[in-house]
């Protein structure tokens, strides 16, 4: 059994699906894995507008947005829900992609607000690692 | 030699023999891989040539389901293409025809496959991205442009508003003048397999079943040259299944398109010689050659033996095949190109009908037109320089190869019975079943390759910098602004009161459970949109919705 504080001190993250497409592996593969290096994941399911997953976000208070998408909407998408964050207040969120994206944009991307952007053959463990250094603390 | 004598001679040949390598020797599902087959391992599994194997071209087609395969006519050379607008698809059509391509095969994008058109708030920044926009049968109209549909044989992967993109491509091969015994094809139409694997849906399962078999019925009745559905192991095995549950929830999904056809008073032999299906092509070569003999040998038994069909054509197991879009790497993107050829190789060894071939950039864009060239190419290469499609299935008979063949088939037969028993593949897909068999084996492999234990040549093995990797395909977001300014021209030049008319007939049909392909013709042509068919259809069937399970 956990203690009451080491529960309050896991790390919470939404693994969020924005867009069109079905494909669920990875982020169903990433969800696993986070859950399994005993951070607390919430999975938003296929096919949802950024308002959906920044409510989600929100209501959740999530420390880490971990969105994938692999429909190329990405330019159109993630922006909109970096803005619907700030809005609702949640800046402090780490926010990360993955996916894929051409090279091209993830400077974009990167430039709007996203911490980092995991592409294919990237590792569980790099990813894991990834949000253990830079989740943001809360109490 | 009697049977002893080969094991005693076994043995000793074994005793002899020097440590193996470090590393696991099973295939890529994780079977266990034997270092030597001799003809005991046929005698213990009480092999028998003529009723495990028999004749190409006859039951139960383990060796392929034409008398001479490849020497009467190559397979057909389908690459599936869209992007962008129709304009731009039809003239990627018409250069890989050019090219020596011999079918087409039709990619629509995101909002069409999910039932909404280029002007919906869901679509943004979605349209022509991952395929062709298709909004209305004004765009099918162009994408077919100039491409004689009585001709080219037409395959389009659509399958959640399925029925509405074959009612419009009905109707365009009607204003070409192509008499309808006259147009073949191919359209995915499984919707099964999106609520396992691909997950591009629109109504719960059971009517979007219905539909399917709406179509079904009103193929066999019409257009005999259409394959109405194309069962597909595609997306499962992309979703992170293994070859045998591939085989399995494929299979499975096929028998519930039977009993769904029966249940309507169809006759399965009226209607299953234009099932189709579709298989992926992994890296694992003996292991996809296995899996391809063991379908047909699976499906002839279970539609002969269960359904008790007597056309031959029902027992048939007719595929296409692609390569493994999930064993591309971004990294090192030339080595593509030989892992797309092994596999290519493999499908032609377990005798597909037709096949795609991957592009190398698939994992980093849409495909440049050099690289699908390639992918092209690579299949001329095998077709007409290695010899290959001389020769009907050279496997047949080998130790190894038999042996794999019989356990793939055993171990898809306990799956697709554990289906039956959770009472067929509909309540299966609702208790989530295979959903949780693929997403535990999806995350399984991908702990093994962190552990190293399975080798991705330029990603967890052979890893190398690299510096730009290569030019890809880019589509602007011009496309989006012109597919929505064509829409509302459309909507202002069609004739509303037929538009609307056409619309109450779908509505109606939809709440008596008449066929609809009928009425859904009428709309399409009446140049309803796609999105205004699909949102009738939603507001008589409802949507589906999947819970956010992992």
């Amino acid at each position: 059994m956990q203690s009451h504080k080491e529960q309050h001190s896991k790390i919470r993250v939404l693994v969020a699906k924005p867009g069109l497409d079905g494909h669920d592996r990875g982020a169903k593969v990433i969800a696993r894995a986070l859950r399994d290096a005993g951070y607390e994941v919430i999975y938003t399911g296929l096919h949802q507008t950024p308002e959906m997953i920044v409510n989600a976000a929100v209501q959740e208070d999530v420390q880490v947005l971990a969105i994938s998408i692999l429909s190329g909407a990405h330019n159109a998408l993630v922006p909109e829900i970096i803005t619907g964050l700030k809005k609702a207040g949640l800046t402090d969120a780490l926010m990360l992609v993955g996916g894929i994206i051409p090279e091209d944009d993830i400077i974009a991307l990167k430039d709007a607000g996203i911490h980092e952007i995991f592409t294919p053959g990237a590792g569980l463990q790099d990813i894991v690692n990834y949000i253990r250094d830079h989740a943001p603390k809360r109490d | 030699m009697s049977s002893k004598e080969l094991d005693q001679a076994k043995a000793k040949w074994e005793s002899q023999l020097s440590a193996p390598r470090a590393g696991c020797f099973t295939t890529l599902s994780d079977m266990e891989v034997p270092l030597l087959s001799t003809p005991a391992d046929l005698e213990e599994s009480g092999f028998d040539y003529m009723r495990d194997l028999g004749f190409p071209g006859e039951y139960p087609y383990t060796r392929g389901v034409q008398r001479n395969m490849y020497r009467g006519k190559l397979w057909t050379m389908r690459q599936f293409a869209g992007f962008a607008s129709a304009e731009e698809t039809n003239t990627r059509f018409k250069m890989l025809l050019a090219n020596g391509q011999t079918g087409l095969s039709t990619a629509f994008d995101m909002p069409t496959l999910m039932g909404y058109d280029a002007d919906s708030p869901r679509s943004i920044g979605e349209v022509g991205r991952c395929g062709v926009a298709v909004s209305s049968l004004e765009d099918m109209e162009r994408l077919y442009d100039e491409i004689p549909l009585g001709e080219v044989t037409t395959s389009m992967t659509v399958n959640g508003p399925a029925i509405v993109l074959l009612a419009m491509y009905y109707a365009v091969a009607e204003k070409q003048g192509v008499p309808k015994d006259k147009v073949r094809g191919t359209i995915q139409n499984d919707i099964l397999k999106e609520y396992i694997a691909q997950k591009e849906w629109l109504f719960p399962v059971k009517p979007a079943v219905e539909l399917v078999i709406d179509t079904i019925e009103w193929g066999a009745k019409y257009y005999p040259g259409w394959n109405t559905v194309s069962i597909s192991g595609y997306h499962i095995r992309e979703a992170g299944a293994t070859a045998v549950q591939e085989l399995a929830f494929t299979l499975a999904d096929g028998l519930a398109y039977v009993d769904a056809c029966l249940a309507r008073g169809m006759k399965v032999d009226d209607f299953a010689p234009r099932l189709s299906f579709f298989f992926d092509v992994h890296n694992d070569f003996f292991e996809e050659v296995a899996k391809f003999r063991a379908a047909r040998r699976l499906w002839s038994k279970l539609m002969r033996e269960r359904y008790q069909a007597r056309d031959p054509r029902s027992w048939m197991l007719r595929t296409h095949a692609q390569t493994a879009g999930v064993s591309l790497t971004a990294q090192q993107p030339y080595n593509n190109i030989v892992r797309v050829s092994l596999q290519a190789l493999a499908a032609i060894m377990g005798g597909t009908q037709s096949l795609h071939t991957n592009s190398m950039d698939e994992t980093l864009s849409l495909p440049t037109d050099e690289s699908v060239m390639i992918a092209l190419r690579t299949q001329q290469i095998i077709a007409e320089e290695s010899g290959v499609a001389n020769v009907v299935d050279p496997f047949g008979g080998s130790y190894f190869m038999e042996t794999l063949t019989t356990k793939i088939e055993k171990d898809a037969m306990a799956y697709i019975k554990k289906i039956d028993e959770l009472g067929g593949m509909v309540k299966a897909i609702e208790r989530g079943y295979p959903q949780a068999e693929i997403a535990n084996s999806a995350y399984h492999f991908q702990r093994q390759l962190e552990a190293k234990e399975k080798v991705m040549v330029g990603v967890n093995k052979y890893w190398a910098p690299e510096p730009k990797r290569i030019n890809t395909l880019t589509i602007d977001r011009s496309v989006e602004k012109r597919q929505i300014e064509r829409l509302v021209a459309l909507k202002k030049n069609r004739n509303p009161e037929a538009c609307a008319r056409a619309l109450k007939n779908v509505e109606e049909a939809a709440t008596n459970g008449t066929n609809l392909v009928g009425p859904i013709t009428e709309a399409v042509k009446s140049y309803a949109t796609l999105q205004e068919v699909c949102d009738t259809l939603r507001g008589v069937l409802g949507i589906y919705r999947e819970t956010g399970s992992f």
